[in-house]
């Protein structure tokens, strides 16, 4: 117990400086200029494109190995699944695609989206579970499995379209914005990190054996089969897994704050492509 | 207050709970503390940030009791209570000190 606590006393004690004046409001405008000078300021000779492939962008070691697992990537099958279970039709008739547009062909780079209707930021996951609920089907899991599947297909019929989030001028948005960026920036659990002490402090630098990927362009390469998990994983499985690495109980998948965090990450890499489904150690 | 000043306060009230387990703790002992740490972490779960490690502290605590091993249980249930404490005076603090952080 001493040990944990210490552990924590150390963590505080050593922990950055804060590099930048306080301000709680938001212009997500000038901090998406912000965000993206930072990266590209930082690591000037990764094409900007590049940083959408995460620690791979990052370490050309790492980037040997992916290029050789790419050759029969290990989402395959997620896509495959995906691509299938995307085209069954539903007990009612129905089919994902009647729930969004272009048949749900190449429209990943839209979500998160705010609705305006319900005042809240509606993921991928949770717009196929809107979509499965409507027409009779009970929801998937949001972790894994079938709801990795899924995204996995339409990620995949997405790949190299330009992230598109779009801020709604409703001060609705603004705020999950503010939150979403709140909850990136915040530290927490035992290790008192938050998601930016690794991915914008520490991109490129290891925590044991993994290499940090930079926060720009992070989500772009969602879902991921994670080597670390033997499987695919959706978003909320990556930002729990965050979580209870800095020995932070993990919040509901597809809870308020992950989908905040989503839209905040997904509105920064706006312009870079979509990279996924993933491949990740 | 400063979170460093927090976990030194936890710190001794660990050591503290190390001298109090000199004395031959009771169930109601362990309740007493049990019920403590459990507030501390109820408002840590209402700020959403709750530690794996409180929750583990919590369990061995309980596991100690159901054994009849007091004087565990009681020094478990003081851990997740300092554990807790510090959770929340995290939140506390982090509740300002994010935006220091914010890339501009």
């Amino acid at each position: 117990m001493l040990r944990k606590l210490l552990i924590a006393m150390a963590i505080v004690a050593g922990a950055a400086q804060p590099l930048f004046a306080a301000d709680a409001t938001s212009d997500p405008k000038a901090e998406f200029k912000a965000f993206r000078d930072y990266f590209t300021k930082r690591f000037p000779k990764v094409a900007l494109d590049d940083f959408v492939n995460g620690p791979y962008s990052m370490d050309e070691g790492l980037r040997k190995q992916w290029k050789a697992i790419d050759e029969f990537p290990p989402y395959e099958f997620a896509v495959e699944k995906g691509k299938e279970m995307f085209a069954t039709p539903f007990k009612n008739g129905k089919s994902y695609g009647d729930c969004f547009a272009n048949k749900g062909v190449g429209v990943r780079q839209t979500y998160p989206q705010f609705d305006l209707k319900s005042g809240q930021v509606i993921t991928l996951d949770m717009a196929l579970n809107q979509c499965r609920e409507a027409n009779g089907e009970k929801a998937f899991d949001y972790t894994k499995d079938d709801m990795a599947a899924l995204t996995a297909y339409m990620a995949f019929t997405s790949r190299g379209k330009a992230m598109d989030i779009k801020i709604p001028d409703d001060p609705r948005a603004l705020a999950a914005y503010t939150k979403g960026k709140q909850y990136f920036y915040t530290r927490r659990g035992q290790l008192n990190f938050s998601c930016a002490s690794c991915h914008v402090q520490n991109p490129g630098n290891h925590i044991r054996t993994e290499v940090l990927a930079p926060a720009l362009g992070i989500m772009n390469a969602m879902p991921i089969y994670r080597s670390a998990w033997g499987g695919m994983g959706t978003t909320s499985r990556r930002l729990r897994t965050c979580n209870s690495q800095v020995r932070g109980v993990p919040l509901k998948a597809e809870s308020e704050e992950y989908r905040n965090v989503e839209y905040y990450l997904s509105y920064m890499a706006n312009g870079l492509p979509i990279s996924g489904p993933g491949a990740r150690p | 207050m400063h979170m460093r000043t927090l976990i030194r306060i936890a710190v001794i009230a660990s050591a503290t709970g190390f001298a109090s387990a000199a004395f031959a703790a009771s169930a109601e002992d362990f309740k007493a503390a049990f019920d403590k740490a459990q507030a501390a972490d109820k408002q840590a779960a209402a700020l959403h940030n709750q530690w794996t490690t409180t929750e583990s502290e919590l369990k061995k605590a309980k596991a100690a009791a159901d054994a009849g091993k007091f004087d565990d249980a009681v020094k478990a249930a003081q851990e997740a209570e300092a554990l807790a404490n510090a959770s929340v005076a995290q939140s506390k603090e982090q509740e300002k000190l994010w935006p220091d952080a914010v890339v501009r």
